[in-house]
């Protein structure tokens, strides 16, 4: 197994955020953590890139305990796209995709004509190649996010953690982005941990969904078990219909006007 | 490499700063009260460093100890001030993620301020000629140590709580300064000509102890200089990327303020320098700090020395450094910032 979480407790000061999460993510996976505003997602992504050290219980990367692991050994495992992102500074499309390559360099080492190479590449891919050279101060809110990812991307981890990476994308982005981590999982067996709020999308891409709830994780499991109307009603307080969709070929959820009434 | 990248290219910058800044040198040794032809400057400056003293054969005997004793201690003190203050310029600018930091927000100047004025008005001389740098130094020090304990939380230092807190610790230092003028009757005037700084009568010690400082927090900067530019990415994404956050910006605000508090203590309160010239050296050569750092000493380095020459050796009086790096500087950076506003650009 890749992640291994066990009895994790955090809170911020006295406001209890994640309350006994046990947890096991295996390597390449596509894994989708759901959950209404507030019930711990981002402080567990934080746990797992360790901006944020658990109160009590244990996490294990690869059976070693989180905490042995130096930051930048860390940073070579697993790779972060946020949903809050501010560039203070007018650097270049392209300066801040190479930072991907940082954890993988020494202090006095410059990325090589093989980093450059890559980067290249993944800026064909994200579909950033045309404005590497401008400004991220100048780009639109959706084409940051794509540099954001791109520079993940560059940061060529086993780990991918996305969260809510794709919420200000257009949809057309947003399933190029999810194709592109999904490709990562098929071919370089990559575990793509992903924080999402379009049950719909998660839906259509993860594979084992992590519904989340006050703190703890609620259900666990393949998106066969996990997708269903009572599990979506326990979580989010709202009625919906699921069903099999032929076109999307996967799992779908669909809502009505008096969905929220309960 | 086009040609036109390579003159926006941080390597050519730092090339014509260099030549820049001695080309500096030079020519202000000898300019002054004094004038003295430049190759018998660049003799002066030979026979010193060779040790040959028949280089300086033919030339006036006052010259030599004009230019070593008086002229080259203040040149070289006001070039590594400079580049003091513009090196702890953009390192503030870069863990404070704000492009309107200097050396002073974080209440640096007030400290030493506080500290001068204090030694100023009781005349406190027990350690002789050191006696108002040491305790400028130390109003800047525990000024910063205040700033650092008032807006430390459980989850680290943020840049808005150091920003709030240094305006805060800065305000009741500044009064206090302002009640030690009130209360020294004569010596008012003494502590207001420090505080508007000056490079006047400095001695070869200031110039070892302030260039000892610049290349020490040079060598700090730039050892994190990676990190420093991954902080802009905001504290998930540098954490994410390997970056140990409050620890790098715990050494570096202590580096940068230690760097700054020095330049103070040595030459007075210098306001400018260290936030115009990271801005402008930024628009040219980019944010990158590994390519930004070295490129703004060098630039701090000869703005300051051609301000101090102009003010020493053009100007008919002698003004206050200080004055005239505010009035200078502050117009210009009205100018460059109306134009960034009317192009559009934003840094957030």
């Amino acid at each position: 197994m890749m992640i291994e979480m066990e009895h994790v407790a955090f809170d911020y000061g006295t406001r209890p955020a994640i309350r006994d999460v046990s947890l096991v993510l295996e390597a390449g996976v596509f894994y989708g953590i759901l959950g209404p505003n507030g019930c711990g997602k981002t402080t567990l992504v934080d746990i797992l890139i360790r901006h944020q050290r658990p109160d009590a219980g244990i996490v294990r990367y690869q059976g070693k305990p989180l905490a042995h692991y130096h930051r930048r050994q860390i940073a070579r495992e697993i790779a972060l796209v946020p949903q809050h992102y501010a560039v203070n500074f007018p650097f270049t499309s392209r300066e801040i995709i190479l930072m991907g390559c940082y954890p993988h360099l020494s202090r006095l080492q410059f990325p090589t004509a093989e980093d450059q190479r890559r980067v290249d590449n993944i800026m064909v891919q994200t579909g950033v190649q045309e404005f590497g050279n401008r400004l991220i101060s100048e780009l639109s809110g959706g084409e940051r996010q794509r540099v954001i990812f791109a520079r993940a991307l560059a940061q060529n981890t086993p780990v991918l953690i996305l969260d809510e990476a794709t919420s200000n994308l257009d949809i057309a982005h947003a399933i190029s982005l999810l194709s592109l981590a999904l490709d990562r999982v098929r071919q370089e067996g990559v575990t793509v941990i992903a924080v999402m709020q379009d049950i719909n999308l998660a839906a259509l891409f993860c594979q084992h969904l992590v519904l989340m709830k006050q703190g703890r994780v609620v259900h666990s499991g393949p998106c066969s078990e996990t997708l269903t109307e009572n599990n979506i009603h326990s979580i989010f307080q709202v009625r919906s219909k699921v069903y099999e969709d032929n076109y999307a070929q996967s799992r779908q959820v669909v809502f009505n006007r008096t969905s929220h009434l309960g | 490499m086009s040609v036109q990248r390579f003159f926006r290219s941080a390597r050519f910058q730092a090339l014509w700063l260099s030549l820049l800044l001695t080309a500096l040198i030079v020519a202000s040794s000898g300019m002054g009260y004094m004038h003295i032809h430049f190759f018998d400057v660049l003799k002066i400056v030979l026979a010193k460093l060779s040790g040959v003293q028949s280089l300086t054969d033919g030339v006036n005997r006052l010259f030599p100890v004009v230019i070593t004793e008086v002229r080259l201690p203040r040149i070289l003190t006001s070039a590594t001030v400079g580049a003091g203050l513009a090196l702890s310029g953009v390192v503030f600018q870069g863990i404070l993620l704000n492009p309107l930091a200097d050396p002073y927000t974080l209440g640096v100047s007030a400290g030493a301020a506080l500290g001068a004025s204090l030694a100023l008005w009781l005349n406190i001389s027990a350690w002789g000629m050191w006696s108002v740098p040491l305790l400028a130094f130390a109003g800047a020090a525990l000024t910063l140590l205040a700033v650092i304990y008032l807006a430390s939380s459980g989850s680290g230092l943020s840049s808005g709580d150091l920003i709030l807190s240094g305006i805060i610790v800065s305000a009741i230092l500044s009064a206090g300064v302002s009640f030690i003028k009130y209360m020294a009757d004569e010596q008012v005037g003494v502590i207001i000509f420090w505080l508007m700084g000056s490079f006047a009568s400095k001695t070869w010690a200031d110039v070892w102890l302030t260039l000892a400082v610049l290349i020490l927090g040079t060598g700090v900067s730039m050892y994190f200089s990676r990190e420093l530019n991954v902080m802009a990415l905001g504290s998930r994404t540098a954490a994410s990327l390997g970056v140990d956050i409050r620890k790098v910006r715990l050494i570096l605000l202590i580096t940068a303020s230690l760097v700054a508090a020095v330049c103070v203590s040595v030459s007075g309160i210098i306001g400018f320098v260290g936030l115009l010239v990271p801005h402008i050296m930024r628009t040219i050569c980019g944010p990158d700090n590994p390519r930004l750092i070295p490129v703004s000493i060098l630039a701090g380095a000869c703005l300051l020395l051609a301000a101090d020459t102009l003010t020493r050796a053009v100007l008919p009086h002698e003004i206050p450094i200080g004055v005239l790096t505010a009035l200078i500087g502050g117009p210009f950076f009205c100018y460059i910032y109306r134009k960034r506003q009317m192009s559009g650009a934003h840094d957030d």
